[in-house]
Parts: C-alpha cells; sequence; structure tokens
C-alpha cells in the first residue's frame, strides 16, 4: 500500500515535472523575438545552420560584409560558393569564434574579415551581443563568445535561458511570435541582407578626431587568434575594409591595418580605394547615405571580388557541380524574387 | 551576494543538495562554512569585524559563566562559613565582576558598530558645530565600509551576552556552534534578530529530508520572491523618481510618493524576511517570524507590536527594561514623584526610557538625523497616545463605536496613514527637506496629478500600474486569509493539481513580471544597510 502511494506520488511529481519544463520552454520560444520583420539582424547568425555547408569563402565581420557583398553574384559570375557571417555590429572576438564555430562544420578555402571592427576593444551594446550570439549554436566556442562579449550587466545564464532576459516581453507579443514560434523565415541570401532603395550619400561628415587612434590590445589579440586559426586550417586570410564612408576610416586605421597585414603576409584589400576602380557610384549604389551598399553596389563590389578571388586568389569555377547548381537555383529564385518584391515595394524600376 | 541574483538562487541550491546528501552531523559545520562563504563573498575584509564579535562575546559569555558557577560552587562550599551578610557581599562582588565583563564586551562591539555606522555622522555634527563658530577647519570624513548585516549581528551576539548574564540559558560551550548562530547567512543580509534560546533548537539539530518542510519553505521562498520583485522593485522606480527630484515632484506627489514608499517598505522588507525565513525552513530551521500583518494595526502602539517585531523586542529587553530599571531611574523617579507628584514620578521615568529606545531605534536605522527625528516623532506619537488614553476611554464609553467594523477600518487607515507620514523621514536625508516636503503637500495644490495622467511620468506605464495594484490585491487578500490560519497550509489542503497550478502560477508570475535583469536596477534589500 505504502509502495503503490510512493509509486503514485512520483507519478504525479514527473507528470508535473514534464508539464512545467514544456510549458516553460513554449513560454521561452514565444517570448525570445522572432528578428523576422522590422529588426532582421538577429536572425542572420542562426541561418547558416540550415545550409548544406561546402563553402568556399566565408566572411566574417559586421553589417560591412552582409550588406556589402552578395554571394549570389559570387555564384552566379564565378561559380564560388560563399557564405556570410556576419551580423550588426559583430565584435572581432565574435568574429573570431564565429570562425571557430564553423570550423565545426567546414573549412573554407578563404575567410575574409573586414577590419572595421578592429576599432572596438570591448562590447558596445547588449543589444547587439544578442543579435549575434543569440543565433550561433550551442558550443564550446558560443560559451567562449558569450564571456568575451557579455557587458557588466549582463549573465551567462540569460543567454542559457533567454526566457530570463525577454521575461518582459509578453506585453508585445504579436501574430508574428506566434507565427514563427518554432520555425524561421529565411531574411538573408547565403547571409546577405538585400536593400533596393537609395539613398545617395551626400554631406559625408568627417571624422571626429580621436584621443588616440591605436586599436585596443583585444581587438589585436583577436586578430591574432584568427590569423593563427586560419594558419593552423589552412585558410587564407583576407583583410578587407568595405567601401563605407560612416563610421569614418581614419589613415591611423589604416595604416595599422596595413602594417599588420604585411607583418603577417596577408592581403588587406582596403575597397575605399578602389571605388573608381569598381565603378561605385554614392549617389546610386548606397542606401544609407553611404554607410552600406544598396544592391546596386553590393553587385559591383562583389563582382570585383568574385574576379579577385577566381584569378588571384584561384578559387575554382563550382558552377560544373550539379548538385550545387541545383542550391543555387533556388537562392537564386528567391533572391530574384525578393528584388523584385523590393522594387515593388520601393517604387523602383529595375535597371535591367 | 544579492537574494534576487542568480549567484545566490546557485549557492542556495548546492548547499541544499549538499546539506541532504552529507551526514546529518555534519550539517551545522557545513552551514557555517557555507555562511563563512556568504560573507567572504560580500568582502573578505568584513570578516575580521564578525570574528571580533564572534570570539570576543563567545569568550565574554564563557567567563561570565564560569565566574557565576565558581560563584555557586563557593557559597555552596562555604556555605556554613559565610553569615548572610557576608555571601549578599560576595555575590554582588561577584555579579559587579561579571558586569564589568559583559559592559566591556558590549562596549567592544558596540564601539565597533559605532566607529564603522556613525564616525562619519560624527564628523559632520563636529564639522556643523565648528561652522556655527565660524572656525575653518574642518575634520576629514572616513573612508569606512559598512560591513554586510553588522547592525543584526552585533545586536544577536550583544543579545546572547546579556542573556547569558542573566542566567537565561547557560552560554554556548563550542566556538563553532556560537559562531554559527551569529553568521548564519540567510540572516546576515536583513534580520531577523534572532535569540539564542529560539534559533539554537533548530539550528544545531540534525535534519532528515521533510518534503513537507522543505515544499513550505520553497513556497515561503518564493512568496517573498513575489513581494520583492514583482511589487518593491517595480514601485522602487516611482520611488526614486519622486524622491530625487524634489523641484519637480512636491505637493500630491509626495503623498503618492508616501504611499508607495510605505508599500515599497513592507513588499521589500516582509519579502527579504520570508526569503530569510523559507531556506531557513527547507533545512529544517526556525528562524522569528518578523512580521505579524502590520498594516492591519489599529494604533501605532500596535504597529509597534506587529511590525519589525525581533528588532522592537530585542530594544524592549535590552534597553527599555535595563534603562527603567536602572538606579538611576529609579533615583529619578522618586525625585519626580517627590517635586512633581505620584503620577508625574511614575510617568516620566517611562517616557525617558521610551526616548532613550527610540533615540536608540532611529539612530539604528541610519546615521542621519532624519532617522533619529523619524524616532522621535514614533516617540511622541506614542507618548501623546499614552497620555490621551483616558480620553479615548471617555469618548469610547460614550460612543461605543470600537467594535464597529467602520470604526475599525478607520482606525486602520488612520495608522497606516500615520506610518507613511513617518515614512517619509526615511526618504529625505535632509531635514529640511524633508519638513519642506511634507508642508509642500499642503500648499502646491497639485492633486490633480492623480487623475491628470501624470503618474505616468514616474517611471512606471500603465501596465506597472496594474501590475502593481494587482499585486497589492494579493497581498491583502493574503493578509486577510492569514487572520484565519496558515495559508500554507489552507493550499496544502487543495487537491493537487490545484496546488501545483498555485505555485506554479506564483513562479510564472514572479518569471514574467518581476522586475529584474536588464533595464532593471537590481535593488539591494532596504534594510541590508542598516
Amino acid at each position: 500500500m505504502k509502495g503503490k502511494l510512493k509509486k503514485r506520488a512520483c507519478i504525479k511529481f514527473i507528470l508535473s515535472a514534464l508539464v512545467v519544463v514544456t510549458s516553460l520552454f513554449l513560454l521561452q520560444r514565444l517570448l525570445v523575438p522572432k528578428y523576422v520583420d522590422g529588426v532582421v539582424e538577429g536572425a542572420f547568425i542562426e541561418e547558416y545552420y540550415q545550409q548544406e555547408k561546402d563553402f568556399d569563402v566565408i566572411f566574417v565581420g559586421d553589417c560591412e560584409v552582409y550588406e556589402n557583398f552578395s554571394p549570389i553574384v559570387l555564384w552566379e559570375d564565378y561559380g564560388i560558393n560563399s557564405y556570410i557571417r556576419g551580423s550588426a555590429e559583430q565584435y572581432i572576438w565574435q568574429s573570431y569564434y564565429m570562425l571557430e564555430d564553423t570550423l565545426r562544420y567546414e573549412t573554407p578555402d578563404v575567410v575574409i574579415f573586414n577590419v572595421q571592427s578592429l576599432q572596438f576593444n570591448e562590447s558596445q551594446s547588449e543589444a547587439y551581443n544578442r543579435m549575434t550570439l543569440e543565433g550561433m549554436k550551442w558550443s564550446p566556442s558560443k560559451i567562449k563568445a558569450i564571456q568575451a562579449s557579455m557587458k557588466e550587466e549582463e549573465h551567462f545564464l540569460d543567454y542559457v535561458f533567454p526566457i530570463l532576459r525577454y521575461h518582459t516581453r509578453w506585453s508585445d507579443l504579436s501574430a508574428t511570435d506566434v507565427t514563427y514560434m518554432f520555425r524561421k523565415k529565411q531574411v538573408t541570401h547565403n547571409g546577405y541582407y538585400m536593400r533596393v532603395d537609395v539613398k545617395p550619400a551626400e554631406n559625408v561628415p568627417d571624422g571626429k578626431v580621436l584621443a588616440d587612434y591605436s586599436f585596443g590590445d583585444n581587438a589585436w589579440k583577436y586578430l591574432d587568434m584568427m590569423t593563427a586559426l586560419c594558419e593552423e586550417n589552412g585558410i587564407r586570410l583576407i583583410l578587407i575594409k568595405a567601401p563605407s564612408l560612416y563610421p569614418y576610416w581614419y589613415d591611423e586605421y589604416e595604416a595599422q591595418v596595413e602594417d599588420y597585414a604585411a607583418a603577417h603576409n596577408l592581403e588587406y584589400i582596403n575597397f575605399l580605394e578602389l571605388t573608381d576602380e569598381i565603378g561605385i557610384d554614392y549617389s546610386t549604389d548606397t542606401y544609407d547615405a553611404g554607410l552600406h551598399m544598396n544592391l546596386s553596389g553590393a553587385e559591383k563590389l562583389s563582382g570585383y571580388l568574385g574576379k579577385y578571388l577566381s584569378e588571384d586568389v584561384g578559387l575554382p569555377d563550382r558552377r560544373n557541380e550539379e548538385h550545387l547548381c541545383e542550391i543555387w537555383k533556388e537562392k537564386i529564385a528567391a533572391y530574384e524574387a525578393e528584388k523584385q518584391a523590393q522594387y515593388e515595394y520601393y517604387g523602383i524600376e529595375e535597371e535591367n | 551576494m544579492l537574494f534576487t541574483s542568480y549567484e545566490f538562487l546557485g549557492f542556495i541550491l548546492i548547499l541544499f543538495v549538499v546539506y541532504y546528501l552529507i551526514p546529518k552531523k555534519c550539517q551545522w559545520p557545513l552551514l557555517l562554512v557555507a555562511s563563512y562563504v556568504f560573507y567572504f563573498i560580500a568582502g573578505p575584509e568584513y570578516l575580521i569585524y564578525i570574528l571580533v564579535t564572534t570570539l570576543t562575546t563567545y569568550l565574554t559569555a564563557r567567563k561570565i559563566e564560569s565566574n557565576a558557577n565558581n560563584q555557586s560552587k563557593y557559597i555552596k562550599e562555604h556555605k556554613a562559613e559565610l553569615s548572610k551578610e557576608e555571601k549578599k557581599n560576595y555575590k554582588d562582588k561577584q555579579k559587579k565582576i561579571r558586569m564589568r565583563w559583559v559592559a566591556a564586551c558590549i562596549i567592544l562591539n558596540i564601539g565597533i558598530l559605532a566607529v564603522v555606522k556613525y564616525s562619519n555622522f560624527m564628523i559632520d555634527n563636529v564639522n556643523g558645530v565648528l561652522s556655527m563658530f565660524h572656525q575653518t577647519r574642518q575634520l576629514s570624513y572616513l573612508t569606512l565600509a559598512l560591513p554586510l548585516g553588522i547592525s543584526f549581528y552585533t545586536f544577536q551576539a550583544v543579545g546572547y551576552l546579556i542573556d547569558v548574564y542573566r542566567g537565561a540559558y547557560p552560554a554556548e560551550k563550542n566556538v563553532f556552534k556560537f559562531a554559527l548562530f551569529v553568521s548564519f547567512f540567510p540572516q546576515l543580509i536583513q534580520g531577523p534578530i534572532s535569540r539564542f534560546s529560539d534559533l539554537s533548537k533548530t539550528l544545531y539539530e540534525e535534519h532528515a529530508f521533510d518534503s513537507k518542510k522543505v515544499c513550505y519553505g520553497l513556497q515561503r521562498i518564493l512568496w517573498g520572491y513575489f513581494k520583492k520583485m514583482v511589487i518593491a522593485d517595480r514601485i522602487l522606480v516611482a520611488v526614486n523618481t519622486i524622491i530625487k527630484d524634489t523641484a519637480t515632484y512636491n505637493g500630491a506627489y509626495i503623498f503618492v510618493g508616501m504611499l508607495f514608499y510605505t508599500l515599497e517598505l513592507y513588499a521589500d522588507f516582509t519579502g527579504g524576511i520570508d526569503i530569510t525565513i523559507g531556506i531557513a525552513e527547507t533545512m529544517g530551521i526556525t528562524v522569528q517570524e518578523n512580521f505579524n500583518r502590520p498594516y492591519f494595526s489599529k494604533s501605532l502602539k500596535e504597529y509597534w507590536r506587529r511590525w519589525h517585531i525581533t528588532m522592537c523586542s530585542w530594544f524592549r529587553d535590552y534597553l527599555f527594561y535595563p534603562v527603567s530599571t536602572c538606579k538611576a531611574m529609579q533615583k529619578f523617579s522618586k525625585f519626580s514623584a517627590k517635586h512633581f507628584g505620584k503620577v508625574v514620578g511614575r510617568r516620566l521615568p517611562l517616557y525617558l526610557s521610551s526616548f532613550v529606545v527610540w533615540f536608540a531605534t532611529g539612530i539604528w536605522h541610519g546615521a542621519n538625523w532624519n532617522f533619529i527625528v523619524w524616532g522621535l516623532l514614533n516617540w511622541a506619537v506614542l507618548m501623546i497616545s499614552e497620555e490621551l488614553e483616558p480620553l479615548y476611554a471617555k469618548f469610547h464609553n460614550r460612543f461605543p463605536v470600537e467594535e464597529k467594523n467602520w470604526y475599525k477600518v478607520f482606525q486602520i487607515g488612520r495608522t497606516f496613514l500615520l506610518v507613511c507620514v513617518l515614512n517619509i523621514f526615511d526618504c529625505y536625508s535632509a531635514l529640511s527637506t524633508t519638513f519642506g516636503m511634507l508642508a509642500s503637500m499642503f500648499t502646491v495644490g497639485n492633486w490633480h496629478i492623480l487623475w491628470d495622467g501624470s503618474l505616468m511620468n514616474l517611471g512606471l506605464t500603465a501596465l506597472d500600474y496594474v501590475i502593481l495594484a494587482m499585486g497589492v490585491m494579493v497581498l491583502l487578500g493574503v493578509s486577510l486569509l492569514q487572520r484565519r490560519g496558515s495559508v500554507r497550509d489552507r493550499i496544502a489542503a487543495q487537491a493537487y493539481p490545484v496546488r501545483v497550478c498555485i505555485w506554479y502560477g506564483l513562479f510564472l508570475v514572479i518569471l514574467l513580471m518581476g522586475a529584474y535583469g536588464i533595464g532593471y536596477d537590481a535593488s539591494q534589500f532596504i534594510y541590508n544597510q542598516f
């Protein structure tokens, strides 16, 4: 009799625990931001895991990679299979761990890192940390990325159980939160975030005078780590500076990167110096007055980069791989569809 | 380590698991280690203070007990040889010795408390006096950090010592056990001020896992977090907004502020005590209750019997009684009776002793004149009420309304408002500001802020107000239910699914509506630094 009662109590407890855990899981899924409309940047990182991972080129860095380069152009024109693991204000330690995370799945031939984030020696914003880190799958790299990124007011446990961070979102829930509780809408094209609208760059402000132009120790540390990681894995690391007019890229910054690249035998391309050669027109090729390229600018830039990767780096044209072609066919269709949708939305007539 | 931090929850969880896994005889030593780890995390430099208090109190208690034992032994051995007079003289002499030991120990420990807590207050006052006399020389302030819970553990230790001196119970022989009594970590943050005779009953016992006690403890913890995180930390935003900008927030805002602060203080302090008692309960330890629905009091006197019970009883037993029965007070009583009549002779010493107690209560709450004035205002109201007692009696004889419900509600409301007004003295550090703000309620005439949407500018959204209103309703409902017995017993009598729904519901409310995480400043408990 006593044993029976004990068994019953045990079953009751297990059932209750199941109900509690399940409901908390569902609640967490409901409350976390979905990033499918409005601020979509938080959705980028997660999308990588849905890909078939056999990329020749992986981009890491901030908005200057995910808004300025189109992997579709690289594929269509040069047969280069690439993916952008970029996110808003991705700090260099996040880029490093993003690369480490990528290496769990594949080893690309080339890694392209945009150097703009070297200006930061520590995380600036919890919101940006979240948008980069939440999308990463759990791994030692993610744990290290969180630890390297957390600001004083942040707590590791809030990343493990995001409900603790987003517990107050219940008052802001919308239908989107229910629709995308378990599935996500693709918002990028291999990590590229498309914008077709135009806002010419006019009156670009000069950079403010800084007290110190030196990059911080922490930033250098992670650049060294990234260089070493690429070397260990036989990856060619290419440093780039995208042609964004703002935030300002100081000559002092440029000199430091040039010196570093020379000292470590790395390629470094500053696209700001190549805008004429590439044919970038800041009155038509940017959607936010020079901060980021629009589709037109991104396609021009990608065309130039593709040529470089193909001819100078020697990446093979893989358009003869049937399986890859199948995958890209679908991606190109989605790319074209969004292009059309955006042209319609912004009331722009397509050039071609 | 804040009660509301993840670190604290992790600390408790690990401690709880280890507590029930290790041999039972190791439970109390584990608590001692945990308490010192807790204290170490709060600030390693504070350990010296608690160690000094522990050791000096322990040794003094042992010394006076040994003296008392020797006295008994001596008298027993020399019973035949000693005359009554000699015996009395011997006893008096020994008592004096014990008294000196106790006094020295109390002076040392209260002295430590006074130095770390009141040095800058004293310096401030001296500088004020020097300025009054146009002296340019000013004393420098000291940079002394206030050790965590120093007021609480010092009072606990002093209470223990006086009890041993009075022979209420024998001195604890095991220094480690005594160290645990002084440092028992759940009460270090904000009390209650436990008595050794109460706490030691369960603190050193061996405790087998008792699911009922553990469940009850967890429920109490949950209830505490509800008060602290859903109510206190939410309303804190509005209270701070009002207090920090006296130019904008005066007049009717002060009325709102004092209501909000009184609610915050209640939710914060009782919530913290709930967590303390709950943690102890999960480990089979009984910690004394510190509140008995104080806002249902019908008079200020009753309020002080139901609010911060352990502190009030400490002042009563260890300050009021000794002061009111000391020789000097007896002489003063005789003197008063002789010169002003019997009634005054009886009352003046009482009032003087009360004055001392309320002065001490005020300054115990904080090293500032606003706290002293707060204490003395409480004293004044209590003494005036005492004096008016015959008048009340006459009134009640003529109008027998005392048993009427509406009159009880009136009395409760009146006491609550009085407490609210007195609480304003907690809020502003400058007395002139406090009086100015109180006066502004009657002079500014901005009562329209109560309905014109101005309250939305206090840092709280409409949703926050809804949550607060619901929280207050729950507090009120639970308090009303408590009049008819334990709410936890009532819930425990419900069917299993109902129980699960209630407690899981409360957990969800804290999880979803708690004011924690980024965007909220984790607030220390108000009584933390007292």
